[in-house]
């Protein structure tokens, strides 16, 4: 193995370079101001985001195969450091208050770890690496959500978060110890070829398997964990959680039993069809009695996680097309609308949402962003979520699950409802004594205007959709 | 190869009953430690399976033995990270009880 060859991994060496930079950075800075570190750490995560999309794809494994990338896996690593680009555009003012002084470098190596977890977890060839990348994205993850020591419901979101992580790994561990006991190997290529046919022990180490990743997701039998570690964890931290992590399981949730257990297709069709189906009800209608934002916005992301499951359901290029689609989509409204409840968290201390009440008379720019994504998320036409919707829609229609688009059809129309009421709430309902006008700083509306552009540029950009589709086809 | 008498179902029969007394405990139990105690056994059961099934059914290559050394090293990661937020949970509530640790309801 050469230098050129270990160049492979440039996403994860600069992930790596960058957290090894900002440990020693802080020796120079003084504990009590560095703030100054916020931008440096920033300015650097840019350069990497930059640099991802700007260098030739490349494609090839490592480690005996243990590691593979290509066009796709250089996609979602591109996508996930967007939407964690946003995220830490968003926590500045956050990471600038008092409580938080002489631990924000912590957030970022953490942070970083946390990715750097991530795109092994994509670019994995084997299950060992697999399992790697996922512990070193979930572990990091639980310190983050119990980042505030001080607080009573951070800490409790903490152990929340590793206890069911934990457990859901066991779980998922139980299921890859049984496939290895089937075929003998633990690397996908070998596997793919060798786990055929629909006996039983098969169908329980896939479903063994299925329930450890359905546990990340937040897909609906496992989904309790989610609501409390959301509405626990700093409300940056929820953002991160709710779109970053959750898009990077689906990816490569998408690509195992896309590639892995292509000839157990039909198995796997049927367990997903039950869990999307269950999945999109319960969410939306457990959101429904939600007021507090963060609670509303876990289960928003529970329901949307049942719509990804439609384009996973068709097991073909459109839908894993669609999937990508729908993530990017997913990262830049459901940032939109966290952001706006992160501005309004640090200026106020408010999350619920009757107090919300008549925020439009006040803060007229951040209600229209809410508004905004909320309708993204709904799937309203003239912004993003509608297409991204869409295409989920068609996926799961081209293998004719007409029956499924019906029921997220259906869904479609009730999570309409909810997202209205917390419009309604800023816009209609009336309140003595309103949030007041309060001025955001540069950062935040700096990530909000990024979300707004992102929401309206991805939806009419098509050839967006057909890059992706373009890369997609290749495999 | 020395089967040495011990059939392999014996080994998975183990393993399968530790496995689900570790869910069982995870789910019934009060106390967090005990919870991620339930946990190792979860994972001692799964290190089980792989290196029965290397030994026995696979045993020209050591993927199965590598994965188990891989999981126990990475479960003593995940307990020292639980461990340590379940002191800052003590040191807040004064107890790791889970019922007394709950302030968030549906």
């Amino acid at each position: 193995m050469n230098l050129h060859s270990f160049l492979l991994m440039r996403h994860e060496l600069m992930l790596t370079g960058i957290a090894l930079l900002i440990l020693f950075i802080e020796i120079f800075f003084n504990e009590k101001r560095n703030h100054a570190i916020i931008p440096i750490c920033i300015s650097l995560f840019f350069i990497n985001t930059v640099i991802g999309f700007l260098l030739p794809s490349h494609s090839g494994t490592l480690f005996g195969g243990m590691y593979k990338t290509g066009e796709l896996q250089i996609l979602m690593k591109n996508v996930l450091n967007v939407g964690v680009l946003i995220v830490l555009i968003q926590s500045v003012k956050w990471l600038k208050s008092v409580e938080n002084i002489g631990k924000t470098n912590e957030f970022f190596i953490i942070l970083f770890s946390a990715l750097i977890g991530m795109n092994f977890m994509i670019s994995s060839g084997d299950f060992l690496m697999f399992y790697l990348g996922l512990e070193l994205a979930t572990i990091p993850m639980a310190a983050l959500a119990a980042y505030e020591r001080s607080k009573n419901k951070s800490a409790e979101a903490g152990v929340k978060l590793i206890l069911s992580a934990a457990l859901s790994s066991g779980i998922m561990l139980y299921g890859v110890s049984m496939i290895y006991g089937m075929t003998g190997s633990i690397y996908f290529d070998d596997i793919s070829t060798a786990f055929t046919g629909s006996y039983g022990l098969n169908a329980l180490a896939l479903i063994f398997f299925f329930a450890g990743m359905a546990f990340k997701i937040s897909l609906v039998p496992f989904h309790l964990w989610t609501a409390d570690v959301y509405e626990g964890a700093p409300i940056n931290i929820t953002s991160f959680l709710s779109v970053i992590s959750k898009g990077a399981a689906v990816f490569i949730l998408s690509i195992i039993l896309f590639n892995v257990f292509r000839s157990v297709i039909v198995m796997w069709q049927d367990l997903i069809y039950i869990t999307a189906a269950i999945t999109m009800t319960v969410g939306n209608l457990f959101a429904i009695r939600q007021t507090n934002i963060k609670r509303f916005l876990a289960f928003s992301s529970i329901a949307q996680a049942g719509f990804i499951l439609l384009g996973m359901i068709s097991g073909n290029q459109i839908g894993m097309t669609a999937i990508i689609y729908f993530v990017l989509i997913y990262i830049f409204s459901n940032l939109g609308a966290f952001g706006v409840a992160t501005a309004i968290s640090n200026a106020t201390g408010k999350e619920t949402i009757p107090e919300y009440n008549g925020l439009y008379k006040t803060n007229p720019k951040l209600s229209l962003t809410m508004m905004l994504s909320l309708f993204s998320l709904a799937g309203i036409p003239p912004v993003a979520g509608f297409f991204g919707k869409f295409f989920l829609f068609t996926a799961a229609a081209s293998q004719g699950f007409y029956w499924l688009v019906f029921i997220a059809v259906v869904n479609a129309t009730i999570s309409l409802y909810y997202y209205l009421l917390v419009v309604k709430a800023m816009f209609i309902n009336h309140n003595d004594e309103p949030i007041a006008y309060f001025k955001s700083d540069f950062y935040t509306r700096l990530g909000l205007l990024i979300c707004l552009v992102g929401m309206f540029v991805i939806g009419f950009a098509s050839n967006i959709y057909e890059f992706i589709f373009h890369v997609v086809s290749k495999i | 190869m020395s089967h040495a008498g011990i059939p392999l179902h014996y080994f998975l029969i183990v393993s399968t009953i530790m496995f689900f007394v570790g869910v069982y405990g995870f789910l019934t139990r009060k106390n967090l430690i005990t919870m991620l105690m339930s946990i190792e056994l979860i994972l001692n059961s799964v290190n089980i399976n792989f290196v029965a099934f290397n030994r026995y059914l696979y045993p020209d290559g050591l993927h199965g033995q590598f994965f188990s050394i891989f999981i126990i090293a990475v479960a003593a990661c995940e307990a020292a990270v639980a461990i340590a937020i379940i002191i800052n949970i003590y040191r807040r509530f004064r107890t790791i009880s889970v019922e007394d640790v709950s302030e968030m309801k549906f």
